[in-house]
């Protein structure tokens, strides 16, 4: 039922690439000053959620923790599916997404978009290795091996989607060294959060219990990474404070930016930190369905973040002259606007469709229900 | 407790080599894209004298349109490949009115960060997109410091053959390359009443335009970026 949904939200997204080639990128809400939109915020949340997941994996492999360990394939699973996402939403929205053959045989080797492509294609072929070497018997002893690979190859993946922003010196909500760790301690959070639910509805539809042992410790390790990701991103808006060239762009997307300000404190940090952290850690709450909510808070909260992050710190224009005033024909000085269109949307929505289908085709044709491990191995 | 610090010394041992070999070829390519430039070639570029520059005159803005096939439109989806700028000084409250288009850096961001190679730079220092490399990811819009870049939003038609151009790809100003290897000079210079902008090869110490920047202060918009461009403006 829930399959045949996401199959219909697939096609849906496929209609909408098959209009935006047919028309242009004209019927999107993308211009010539945001000209990255809702696309990419479902592609980079997924990419680096995609890489977060695989912390699961990580500290059941590399760390030695037999709960984690049970969790890998399941985690290496969703990993892959989410990149698969991700990546084909990025993909088509390209402008000529019949060109991909392009893409992949002409590598400009000093474009950080162009290592992103191979960081990407090296994470899909690693973790399809690493997840062989879980599921067959006699590839086990290197299970080890290829967990490790898979741990130092995901930091530089989530490093090199933060490089992408930090490269562009001259816009002013980017071009700041903190992005790629942030980037990195973002993605635990929203990696983990994408577990819990997928865990969660897993043992619901098989009717199972999850061991309290293991649910209060990954309930814990969720409120840790929340609180991190968070602390990342104030230390990000207060050293731009610090320097004076960038207070109007923070006053912009904090206060008087009119849909950003509202989308950081209500949605990224109300609705994606202070509540799911209330629903982890108030006394008596943090049980399963606690936090199954609190993680789907944070996905969203995620959402918000990038919306702010992408779109509004393009819609701040860009300082050319600084100290004048400016205008033109041209946007210059103004700032951008943007409303995303329902062909975009339903391809953003496309990508998740896709991941979802992996996920479920996996789950259902080989084994990624996370085994039990009996409480005393803990 | 002995064995977990061998097993943390290997750990860190292989990380260390990790991280090295990622980031060597990174320094080296570094190195390679920053390559000085030749000073017996030519580079090309413009003089802009923004006193004589009209507030309201936008014949420049026309002429280009014209010779390129752009629409003339200026909603925010359509191609600007050169536009008028009004600026105000807000401590002094002075008032310039300038043309604005692709500078055509020297180091330029657009093709640093460009992931197939269809942004580049020719040898005579003018900046292009290959039409049929470009796949139309925007990436070099995010990084142009100037906002030179359009992307084409839409289907064209009546395209000049001499300007290719196409639908989800990028575009900007080509300082009228098609002209300049024919031996004439860009649209926009040609078609200023004021003689604002002065066209010419930078490189060549006898020319008007390297003269001019000998003698009269000129400067580059946000030289702070350390791009180089071959746009100068007098009078800032
Ligand atoms: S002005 Fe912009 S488009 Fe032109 S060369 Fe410089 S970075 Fe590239
Ligand atoms: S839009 Fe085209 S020219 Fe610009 S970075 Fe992408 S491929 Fe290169």
């Amino acid at each position: 039922m829930l399959t045949s949904v996401a199959a219909l939200i697939v096609l849906a997204g496929l209609y909408s690439v098959h209009m935006m080639e047919e028309h242009g990128h004209i019927i999107t809400g993308m211009n010539n000053q945001i000209v990255w939109g809702i696309p990419h915020v479902f592609a980079i949340f997924m990419i680096v959620a995609a890489s977060g997941v695989l912390n699961v994996s990580s500290i059941g492999s590399v760390f030695n923790k037999p709960a984690y360990k049970a969790r890998a394939p399941l985690a290496g699973l969703l990993s892959l599916a989410m990149l698969a996402g991700g990546l084909t939403v990025l993909m088509l929205d390209l402008g000529r997404p019949d060109r991909i053959i392009v893409a992949a045989t002409n590598y400009n080797l000093t474009s950080v978009f162009a290592w992103n492509v191979l960081l990407y294609s090296a994470m899909f072929a690693a973790v399809v290795v690493y997840l062989w070497t879980m599921m067959e018997a006699r590839m086990q002893p290197w299970s080890k091996h290829a967990g490790f690979v898979v741990f130092i190859w995901r930091f530089a993946l989530t490093t090199g989607t933060g490089v992408i922003f930090s490269f562009l010196v001259a816009r002013q909500a980017y071009g700041s060294a903190i992005l790629p760790p942030m980037f990195i301690v973002i993605s635990f959070a929203w990696g983990l959060a994408v577990f819990h639910i997928v865990q969660s509805a897993i043992y619901q539809w098989n009717g199972k219990m999850l061991d309290e042992y293991v649910q209060k410790r990954m309930k814990n390790l969720l409120g840790v990474f929340v609180v991190a990701a968070l602390y990342f991103v104030v230390v990000y808006h207060l050293t731009n404070l610090y320097f004076a060239r960038q207070v109007e762009f923070e006053r912009f997307i904090l206060a008087d930016g009119g849909i950003y300000p509202l989308l950081f404190w209500a949605g990224y940090v109300v609705l994606g930190n202070l509540l799911p952290l209330l629903l982890i850690y108030l006394p008596g709450w943090g049980k399963t369905q606690h936090v199954a909510v609190a993680s789907a808070m944070v996905i969203l909260g995620g959402f918000a973040f990038l919306y702010v992050f992408i779109i509004g710190g393009q819609a701040f224009p860009l300082s050319i002259f600084p100290g004048f005033e400016v205008k033109s024909s041209f946007g210059d000085g103004v700032i951008g606007l943007y409303s995303p269109s329902l062909p975009e949307v339903l391809l953003g929505f496309g990508g998740v469709g896709i991941a979802f289908l992996i996920t479920a085709v996996g789950i259902r044709v080989l084994n990624f229900v996370p085994r039990e491990i009996p409480k005393k191995a803990l | 407790m002995s064995e977990i610090n061998v097993q943390r010394r290997q750990f860190l041992k292989m990380s260390m080599g990790v991280a090295a070999v990622s980031i060597a070829p990174g320094i080296f390519l570094f190195d390679m894209a920053h390559g000085k430039a030749d000073a017996n070639k030519v580079r090309w570029g413009m003089l802009i004298e923004t006193a004589n520059c009209a507030e309201g005159c936008n014949d420049c803005v026309t002429a280009c349109n014209t010779e390129n096939g752009l629409s003339d439109g200026v909603s925010s989806t359509d191609s600007q490949w050169i536009r008028k700028i009004e600026i105000k000084d807000i401590s002094t409250g002075r008032e310039t009115s300038l043309p604005m288009m692709c500078q055509h850096c020297e180091h330029p961001p657009c093709v640093d960060v460009c992931p197939t190679g269809a942004s580049f730079k020719r040898a005579d220092g003018i900046v292009l997109v290959d039409k049929h490399l470009c796949i139309g990811c925007r990436y070099c819009m995010m990084a142009c410091p100037y906002k030179a870049r359009s992307f084409v939003h839409e289907p064209l038609q009546n395209q000049n053959p001499d300007v290719p151009r196409g639908r989800g790809t990028v575009e900007s100003c080509t300082m009228c390359v098609h002209r300049i290897d024919q031996g004439q000079q860009p649209a926009c210079a040609v078609a200023c009443p004021n003689k604002s902008i002065l066209f010419g090869n930078l490189n060549d110490p006898d020319s008007e335009i390297a003269t001019r920047i000998r003698t009269v202060a000129s400067a580059q918009v946000r030289a702070d970026l350390g791009l180089n461009p071959g746009v100068r403006y007098q009078g800032l």
